[in-house]
């Protein structure tokens, strides 16, 4: 089957139906085995054992942007090809990123107490994450208000564009001001600065984190397809009975 | 006497997560289940899908 042939709903139905167990079960695994190699793994030698904590955060942080990434690419989906699909995927994956952009937020918030002192500063970067999340939040208010699916998808696209704006000042929010928030140590020029034993680890959580969002994905894209035939479904009952 | 260093913290940390994770999960197997519930309350009544009522034409 062609990723293409996925563009129909029934198609996709079959496809989420046979995948989600699947991807459930290796997502478990990976989990196991991620998380046994993150309490295995050394201290840091200046924050110690509280780079425990980055297992959770980083990967967080990175699928709460990955799906507003996915957002983006249905928004332009709903309003380039009014496809269904992509409405589905925009509206589904939106709680699935807000979850993610709160955990990060959360952990992030224990993470500063112990090391910077603090819970919470206004710089750049923890800023810029929160609104993401209200974006995000802003995004689930708007399916909610607007009954029609269709005219929702395309009030939800436009907002989802706007916000897009949001990622690249996340991402480099520490590059472009003075930040409490430590500069980029993963993904720079030059190589990351963590060493392997550690940076291995959060690869394996990050792997097992970016599976579950995609076995949450389909799953409640699924979801989101029953709910529109149920809604069709209550319409025709409803025009009958009139 | 406190052998990890802020284990309190790490430990709220791995806490939240599992929450959201827990939260997130029951979220989409408990809307699986409504969903599935109100299509099958709904055919009972009658009421079918086009897919489903070709699906049927085609096999009689």
């Amino acid at each position: 089957m062609a990723i293409v042939d996925l563009a129909n709903p029934s198609r996709f139905m079959k496809f989420a139906n046979a995948a989600v167990p699947w991807l459930g079960g290796v997502t478990l695994i990976l989990f196991a085995f991620g998380i046994s190699q993150a309490m295995s793994a050394p201290d840091d030698y200046q924050q110690g054992a509280t780079v425990k904590i980055m297992y959770l955060h980083v990967p967080a942080a990175w699928l709460g942007m990955l799906c507003w990434g996915v957002m983006t690419v249905a928004a332009l989906g709903t309003l380039v090809w009014r496809h269904p699909l992509a409405d589905v995927t925009a509206k589904a994956a939106a709680p699935i990123g807000a979850a993610f952009t709160l955990l990060c937020l959360v952990t992030g918030s224990l993470w500063g107490r112990p090391e910077w002192g603090t819970y919470w500063v206004w710089d750049a970067r923890l800023t810029s994450e929160l609104i993401l999340f209200l974006l995000y939040l802003a995004v689930i208010a708007l399916w909610r208000t607007v009954e029609d699916p269709s005219r929702a998808a395309r009030a939800v696209a436009v907002l989802t564009l706007v916000g897009a704006i949001d990622l690249p000042i996340i991402k480099f929010s520490v590059d472009w001001w003075n930040t409490l928030h430590q500069g980029e140590s993963v993904f720079r020029l030059g190589g990351s600065t963590i060493y392997p034993t550690i940076l291995i680890p959060l690869f394996i959580m990050a792997a097992a984190f970016t599976l579950l969002f995609v076995t949450l994905l389909l799953a409640a894209m699924r979801n989101e397809i029953l709910r529109r035939q149920v809604r069709t479904l209550r319409l025709k009952q409803a025009s009958m009975a009139s | 006497m406190d052998t990890v260093p802020h284990l309190d913290f790490i430990a709220a940390a791995y806490g939240a997560a599992v929450i959201v994770v827990a939260v997130l999960i029951s979220w989409v197997v408990l809307d699986y289940y409504a969903q599935r519930r109100a299509l099958a309350e709904l055919e009972m009544m009658g009421f079918t899908r086009r897919s489903a009522m070709e699906q049927a034409e085609k096999q009689a």
